[in-house]
């Protein structure tokens, strides 16, 4: 077996009601009738929550398994890695590109997120946040990689080459012109942060963050 | 080599032979001759007229007539999808995929395959009768295309009464026809199953097929093609075409695994020229039985159809301008361990559409079979192609089978 197909970037991430916390919060950020295209749709329960809201989904998957499981649910899903093949996609072809909880295994996070932009109007990226205060904890006190719940691989066959915190991202964001139109911060169990705190906050207490992004001017 | 010829019993060669012949002009299959009214315009410039197209179907057409799935057989296949064939007696070639409850349900679909035109099972080729002159068409015939063959299916397509095809589904050679129909006739097709193909021929793949054909043609039976007159067949030629493509269709480790290095009924190697090795014996075999069922001619008429298959060249070297605007559906499966149609190919057809905007899936299914694995028993591709035709079949409002 393909070392990328034994191991998912992150374990199985809580549900509400079912459905992913952040899935449904991207759902909730994408407006109906529009043209999606995930990037890293797994197993296709994303598209499948998208499409049954009536959105034109597609995905690309680097796991054999995730794309023909896709296939399988009749998903329009291609065999395909972020990091190499989404430069085969023309400008402006999408509405939404969605990268959810994929961004820490590219290779190159920066050309990824600047692909997004080239080819959706707008972005939506979530990302587990590296700056949560047990990760903090973990590599202060216990003076190792920090390892949790939604990512429990060890440092040595984690697929999360990239990881970053929020307030990494928001820099990045800004180096590369990228507008923050809406960002939401997940706590432990998917939930959004409803308080209007300041972003050192966010860092702190963010399990996930969930941005939506358009290009700036 | 003289082996791939002397295999056979004489008296059962001759017999085989003869009803190869004759299925050429009279096909046990149904068939539809299209007069002088309706030639089929070849990209060759000529007009072919009259001619023959040779089908096979299954299943029952709807009242709506949107249920068809138009399968396109590869290169040396034929319409005898799933029926016992009326020449070798053995069974259908993709008994696999097709029939009551396989992935493309004849209890469901309607079920049609013809026989490209340049074949030699019924549809006008090289083996037909020449009508200018009575005797068979050998190289007289003209240069055919893939979009020929496609052409000449859509107007079998209208003879039936069908406008729009629920499907079109193929492999290889069979594939290429499926992309042909999908970007000749995007209205005319819902869903596109394009199987271990690519949207033109590779240099490598064309090699092979010049090596075929000049196996062929170096063959003093081949007789400059009319053999039919003569009374002779290139036997020996046809045979190591078949034999050098077989080893194409598979891959080292599929060789590996079903022969190894074994030795075929001996202990010890005979230091001769004799079939020591399993491999050997296998591979002549493959040549001398299809030297029974194949004609020669057809074998280079439709390996040069493949050759000359490259549909960005038809639009201005810009594979995505080919799909442009499309609403077909498309599925896009390849095999990890072919090579002659490699991943990449697939790759750059998804691409393409992906550029085009199309509702594309694509999957690379792991196997060590190689090319031919699209025929054989591959549980993961089976699931997804009756993935994709029940999805497709639901949006299209088809009803389940009950």
């Amino acid at each position: 077996m393909n070392a990328h197909e034994s191991f998912r970037p992150t374990a199985q991430l809580p549900k509400i009601d079912g459905v992913r916390g952040d899935h449904l919060l991207v759902a909730e950020m994408v407006a109906p009738g529009s043209k999606v295209l995930d990037v890293g749709c797994g197993e296709g329960d994303l598209l499948q929550l998208l499409e049954a809201r009536g959105i034109d989904g597609r995905g690309i998957e680097l796991s054999r398994e995730g794309v023909n499981s896709c296939v399988a649910k009749g998903l329009a899903v291609v065999q395909g890695d972020a990091d190499t093949d989404l430069d085969n996609y023309p400008d402006d072809s999408f509405d939404y590109v969605i990268l959810s909880q994929t961004l820490q295994a590219t290779r190159q996070p920066r050309k990824v997120l600047e692909n997004l932009l080239r080819i959706g109007s707008r972005a939506i990226v979530s990302f587990p946040n590296f700056g949560h205060w047990r990760m903090r904890l973990q590599l202060l006190v216990g003076g190792h990689m920090p390892r949790t719940e939604n990512l429990p691989a060890t440092w040595y066959d984690t697929p999360n080459i990239h990881f970053c915190t929020i307030k990494d991202f928001v820099q990045l964001c800004d180096e590369i012109n990228v507008k923050m139109e809406r960002a939401v911060a997940l706590d432990l169990y998917g939930r959004p942060l409803r308080i209007n705190a300041p972003w050192w906050f966010w860092n702190m207490f963010g399990e996930q963050g969930v941005f939506l992004l358009t290009r700036r001017g | 080599m003289s082996d791939v010829a002397s295999r056979q019993p004489a008296g059962k060669k001759t017999n085989i032979s003869e009803e190869r012949a004759r299925e050429a002009d009279h096909p046990s299959s149904q068939s539809v001759v299209f007069g002088a009214d309706k030639p089929l315009h070849l990209d060759c410039g000529v007009d072919l007229s009259p001619f023959q197209i040779a089908y096979q179907s299954y299943g029952t057409l709807n009242a709506d007539r949107s249920n068809a799935i138009l399968l396109c057989h590869a290169l040396t296949g034929d319409q005898h999808v799933f029926n016992t064939h009326p020449v070798t007696g053995k069974p259908g070639w993709w008994q696999t995929m097709v029939g009551p409850g396989k992935p493309i349900d004849t209890d469901r679909y309607f079920v049609i395959c013809s026989n490209v035109v340049g074949g030699c099972m019924g549809s006008t080729g090289p083996s037909s009768t020449n009508p200018a002159t009575g005797k068979p068409w050998g190289l007289d015939f003209p240069v055919i295309t893939i979009p020929d063959m496609v052409r000449a299916q859509a107007m079998l397509i209208d003879h039936l009464g069908i406008t729009k095809l629920f499907a079109v589904v193929g492999g290889s050679m069979g594939g290429m026809q499926v992309l042909q129909w999908a970007t000749a006739y995007p209205e005319r097709v819902f869903a596109a199953l394009a199987i271990a193909c690519g949207a033109r021929h590779s240099a490598q793949n064309i090699a092979f097929h010049e090596l075929g054909r000049q196996a062929v043609m170096a063959d003093p039976d081949w007789r400059q093609g009319r053999y039919f007159e003569h009374g002779t067949h290139p036997r020996r030629g046809l045979g190591v075409a078949r034999m050098a493509a077989h080893i194409t269709y598979l891959s080292d480790a599929a060789l590996h695994r079903k022969f190894g290095r074994r030795l075929q009924d001996r202990a010890e190697p005979t230091f001769s020229f004799d079939a020591d090795f399993e491999v050997e014996s296998y591979l002549r075999h493959q040549g001398s039985s299809f030297v029974e069922r194949f004609d020669a001619n057809s074998y280079l008429y439709l390996t040069r159809a493949m050759d000359y298959f490259d549909i960005a060249a038809d639009h201005y070297g810009v594979l995505a301008a080919a799909f442009l605007g499309t609403r077909t559906r498309f599925c896009v499966v390849s095999f990890t361990s072919d090579w002659l149609f490699p991943s990449s190919e697939a790759r750059a057809v998804v691409h393409a559409l992906n550029a085009s905007s199309a509702r594309v899936s694509f999957a690379e299914i792991t196997t060590d079979k190689g090319h031919d694995a699209f025929l054989l028993d591959e549980p993961e591709f089976f699931a997804i192609s009756r993935a994709f035709l029940e999805s497709a079949a639901s949006t299209h409002g088809l009803t389940a089978a009950s």
